[in-house]
């Protein structure tokens, strides 16, 4: 490199232009903040697979594969139990009727008295898509800011598409890791006496959203304009000002749309909640107690009614509850982008 | 000296953009950047304000001095910098908020601002940027329903609100027609009283019209800068001649 640069800095006194260390220290909190939401990210939804692989590995083994599995007999029980445990062998037929239905507290459809106090599970579905959506959204929204801001091209195509390929976890396989490790883990880390809980169901579907967050975000923080990006950078805002005055609002919709698609697949799972969350009726008093879904609910009673009965059409109902709670969740999130095209003061 | 650069060279990757370029600019004048499309006149202008930093691969070499001090050395906080010398892009870039919070926007990043103070900012960048009149009754309605031109003085008064202390232009009315390309002209005159002005152009009846002094970059290398007036009457290197002949370019 001939003609190379000469010229040697000055010796000054302390440079005015030099400073904002406050601001780089944030900045690069900030920035460790994503990398370690698209650590997590990865690390869970690798780590699921992990598990799969390491159990299926033990099928190999022949007979004695199964004698050493891993599971301990509760465990075991509970594959045969679980969808079976809260139905009586015979449904006997029920001679009177309670009345609450949206506001019962009380689901027992085969007592003496029947009862279909359908609140507890509206409870319960709520309160498991909640805690889902709660845990995905900040880790998804992280990861997704590291994938278009902070990480190496290198990375975020490599990165990228194995998160969207983990979207394809199936939801009976989510159960099971649900069943053989999240569960336990809560049971031992909170001191509960079982860990199928809603905190269960939350963390599985939390990680059953999060390629949905993480995807679809990255694709609305990508696909702001660099001009807006530059404009910014260029009024004196650092990246996070820029991420969270720019960027953000001008993805609004892509954002809201990826959590609304991640909480609608939440709301309407039913395979990996009615395995993971331990199914009890009764109304849940904390995130650790089990619960029983509107879903599950459904796919747990349905094939042992008898058409036409009360019970049967009780079913129906509770589908009518859930589809009115997607169709409002459906119906918020078109709200929620209609408000963000427009412009406002 | 407000701005000087001494032998600064920038590549991109191992392609070298610009190569030894000594230029310097007074307070509040208006230097023009001519020469044909690639020379690198986005280039220089883009180290004012270390905006190449945001581009991967850049290297920067050589000293770029603001008030006498090195914008490059290793420590400066460029954000601090980007609010001392603003810049207006080629194409209009308004962010879709409204005309007040577009003005607003780098008002809002410092510390809070009481709101009367902000309200009277905004007018007087607006005022500035000879928009006021246009937008005074629109300032909650969205900065995307003006026409091109009025975009350009938005994004003006965005850059002015902060009050920087010079301002740089990047080819600002080469989307525009020729009415909103004069009024953006006329603008100019005013604000060298104010800032510093570095403007690029590929069109030198502009450079002639507006600036004090006038650079010619070609390939990379400033050929000739003069007083404006000289450059373009007695142009001294024959390459220079040849561009504002018009015989390329
Ligand atoms: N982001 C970039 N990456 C690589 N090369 C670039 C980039 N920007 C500009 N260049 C190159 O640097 C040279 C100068 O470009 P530029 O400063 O944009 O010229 P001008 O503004 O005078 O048209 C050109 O050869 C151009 O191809
Ligand atoms: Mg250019």
């Amino acid at each position: 490199m001939e003609g190379a640069s000469t010229y040697v800095h000055p010796v000054t006194t302390r440079n005015p232009l030099t400073g904002g260390g406050v601001r780089r220290a944030r900045e690069a909190a900030i920035r460790g903040a994503f990398t370690l939401a698209a650590l997590v990210s990865v690390g869970v939804l690798v780590g699921i697979f992990a598990v799969l692989f390491l159990q299926a590995r033990e099928s190999f083994g022949g007979n004695e594969g199964i004698a050493q599995s891993t599971l301990t007999p509760e465990q075991r029980a509970l594959f045969t139990d679980v969808e079976f445990a809260a139905l009586p062998a015979v449904p006997p037929p029920a001679p009177s009727v309670g009345r609450d239905f949206l506001g019962g507290t009380n689901w027992n459809p085969t007592g003496a008295t029947a009862y279909y106090g359908v609140l507890p599970m509206v409870v319960s579905t709520l309160m498991v898509t909640l805690c889902a959506l709660a845990l995905a959204a900040p880790l998804g929204i992280g990861a997704a800011a590291w994938l278009a801001y902070v990480a190496p091209p290198r990375a975020r195509e490599v990165i990228k598409p194995i998160i969207e390929v983990l979207a394809a976890i199936p939801s009976v396989v989510l159960g099971f890791v649900g069943i053989v490790v999240v569960g336990p883990a809560l049971a031992h880390g909170f001191g509960l006496q079982s860990g199928l809980s809603a905190a269960n169901g939350a963390l599985l579907l939390a990680v059953m959203a999060l390629p949905t967050i993480v995807s679809i975000t990255e694709d609305a923080l990508t696909a702001v304009p660099r001009d807006y990006v530059q404009a910014s950078l260029a009024l004196g805002a650092d990246r996070w000002q820029t991420l969270v005055r720019v960027v953000l609002p001008a993805a609004q919709s892509g954002v809201v749309a990826a959590l609304m698609l991640g909480m609608g697949r939440a709301i309407g799972e039913t395979m990996t909640v009615l395995m993971a969350c331990g199914n009890a009726t009764a109304m849940p008093g904390s995130i650790f107690d089990p619960v029983r879904t509107l879903t599950a609910t459904i796919a747990i009673e349905l094939g042992e009614t008898d058409v036409g009965s009360r019970h049967f059409h009780m079913l129906f109902a509770v589908g009518l509850v859930l589809f009115c709670m997607t169709f409002a969740v459906n119906l918020a999130s078109e709200i929620a982008m209609r408000k963000s095209g427009g412009s406002r003061a | 000296m407000k701005i000087q650069s001494k032998k600064l060279e920038v590549w991109y990757g191992n392609k070298q953009a610009l190569h030894a370029v000594d230029l310097a600019m007074q307070e509040h004048t208006i230097t023009a950047l001519i020469g044909p499309s690639g020379c690198g006149k986005s280039t220089y202008l883009r180290c004012l304000n270390r905006m190449n930093d945001t581009i991967e691969g850049v290297v920067v070499k050589g000293g770029l001095l603001l008030d006498g001090y090195d914008v490059y050395e290793p420590g400066v906080d460029v954000v601090a910098l980007r609010r001392r010398v603003g810049m207006v892009f080629q194409k209009a870039n308004p962010f879709p908020k409204s005309i007040f919070d577009n003005v607003a926007f780098g008002l809002r990043l410092g510390p809070r601002i009481p709101k009367t103070e902000l309200d009277g900012r905004v007018e007087q960048a607006l005022t500035r940027a000879a928009l006021w009149e246009e937008v005074r009754d629109r300032l909650t309605g969205s900065a995307l329903g003006l026409s091109g031109g009025q975009q350009q003085r938005l994004c003006i008064a965005r850059a002015l609100a902060v009050e920087p202390e010079v301002l740089l232009m990047d080819e600002p009315t080469s989307a525009l027609d020729p009415i909103a390309t004069a009024k953006i002209e006329e603008l100019l005159h005013g604000l060298a009283d104010r800032y510093t002005i570095v403007i690029v152009t590929h069109n030198m009846q502009q450079a002639a019209r507006v600036s004090d002094q006038t650079a010619f970059f070609f390939m990379g290398q400033l050929i000739e800068v003069a007083p404006t007036d000289d450059l373009f009457t007695h142009p001294t290197v024959k390459k220079t001649e040849e561009y504002i002949t018009g015989r390329f370019g």
